[in-house]
């Protein structure tokens, strides 16, 4: 049985981790907030080009021939897989699930004879996938810190040169969707070749006919496959700027949560080990008068 | 013209955030083939924006207008509203003058001693960008 010193040892150290765990948890709250505001504020422009990406879709009349970015490359073989994590750990599943998604992805691309190629944004995804696709790696960018446009620029740039070199066919991004504080989904998202919103379009049809306004056409200054050749970059870029600010809201989100379970345990284990501790001390003291009464009785 | 009825709503946002939400007299939008004024009432237009500068009108056509130099983006027009996506934008009245020679001078020195190609280009992005907005404060 441990001595009396060594409970309240025990005590110290874990109340002293209780407290670094509740301050993590008060400084990854406030950061959550404003990543979220972040998040927030980069809503006009992406909302902004999706409904201008929608009309320049409405009035393009064929696909067939359009830029590379929309039309690929023709075939499917070489896979590019940009992998968006935290910098930093001790935010509970966060990094693990996404990583574990990512490689259950790599399996199945490579099981059906696929190429893959790995691009990872955050140093964990880094250091996680490194151990068994060390290979596939063709870029890592790390220590990002606060997120900006030009953090998502420099790797949409990445992206753009390697497709320009026809180093790959098909480009997805892997990254944690920030479905709520308490839930952060791994994702996957087709870029290249990209989508065009063909819901949203049909919703603007939908629209258009239940006000049965007469619908004014546009027009289209150079025209429309110039400023689709020049839009679809850019929308690349503000997806992954927007999968980056995603993730750094949900990094944060994730920690606030560990934080707060690794808190409430602390709490639990100091509990149970004072409860210890008084009994121990108890039986000391029980030991002791015996020991005082059976001497006083002997004699 | 004058009048300040015929306002049109004038968004100017970022990737980071919304830089400009208001109503305005007229906008000279710098467009790919040659500059345009937006009044309320335009046509619907979607068009790419040169790097240069946006003159927005604030209440009347006599107004000394608010310029702003735009790195390229895009411009969606409609009767009511006019949006400029910008990926990089800045008022030219608070652009610091000094700072930019400094910039270019550096980027220039920068840009000789560069080794790669792939340095070489983006310094040379850099330094095309900085020459522009000393272009949009000179003009």
């Amino acid at each position: 049985m441990p001595s009396l010193k060594e409970y309240r040892n025990r005590i110290a150290s874990v109340k002293s981790t209780r407290k670094i765990t509740s301050a993590m948890k008060m400084v990854a709250a406030s950061k959550l907030k404003k990543a979220q505001d972040a998040a927030q504020a980069s809503q006009p422009y992406a909302s902004a080009m999706a409904a201008m990406l929608a009309r320049v879709a409405e009035g393009l009349t064929s696909t067939a021939g359009g830029p590379k970015l929309l039309v690929g490359t023709g075939s499917d073989k070489i896979h590019l897989l940009v992998v968006v994590s935290s910098d930093r750990g001790l935010c509970g599943g966060f990094n693990g699930n996404l990583v574990r998604f990512a490689r259950l992805r790599i399996e199945k691309l490579v099981a059906q004879g696929h190429e893959v190629k790995l691009v990872t944004v955050g140093r964990k995804a880094f250091d996680l996938l490194r151990r068994d696709h060390k290979e596939k790696i063709v870029a890592s960018f790390k220590d990002i810190g606060k997120v900006g446009f030009a953090n998502a620029a420099e790797v949409s740039d990445l992206v753009f040169s390697k497709f320009d070199e026809n180093d790959f066919d098909v480009c997805s991004l892997i990254y944690n969707d920030f479905r709520s504080v308490l839930a952060q989904v791994p994702t996957s998202q087709q870029l290249i070749p990209f989508s065009l919103p063909e819901k949203q379009i049909a919703a603007n049809q939908n629209n258009a006919q239940e006000n049965a306004a007469p619908k004014i056409p546009y027009e289209f200054e150079p025209d429309e496959e110039k400023i689709l050749e020049d839009i679809l970059p850019r929308n690349i870029s503000v997806q992954i700027f927007r999968a980056m600010l995603d993730s750094a809201a949900g990094e944060q989100a994730a920690r606030m949560t560990a934080m707060e379970n690794a808190t409430r345990n602390a709490g639990d284990m100091i509990k149970r080990l004072t409860l210890q501790y008084n009994r121990a001390r108890q039986a000391y003291i029980t030991k002791e008068l015996i020991e005082i009464i059976s001497g006083a009785e002997a004699v | 013209m004058t009048s300040e009825t015929n306002l049109i709503q004038f968004d100017l946002v970022s990737p980071e955030k919304k830089l400009i939400s208001e109503a305005v007299t007229m906008v000279v939008i710098p467009g790919e083939e040659g500059d345009f004024g937006v009044l309320s009432g335009h046509a619907p237009v979607v068009s790419t924006v040169r790097t240069g500068v946006v003159k927005v009108y604030p209440m009347s056509l006599k107004d000394t207008p608010i310029k702003i130099f735009i790195a390229g983006g895009f411009a969606d027009v409609t009767a009511h509203q006019c949006t400029i996506l910008a990926e990089q934008a800045m008022v030219v009245s608070e652009m610091n003058e000094a700072a930019l020679d400094q910039d270019i001078q550096s980027l220039k020195d920068d840009l000789s001693a560069a080794e790669s190609a792939d340095d070489k280009r983006k310094l040379q992005k850099r330094l095309d960008l900085a020459l522009a907005q000393k272009a949009a404060i000179a003009a």
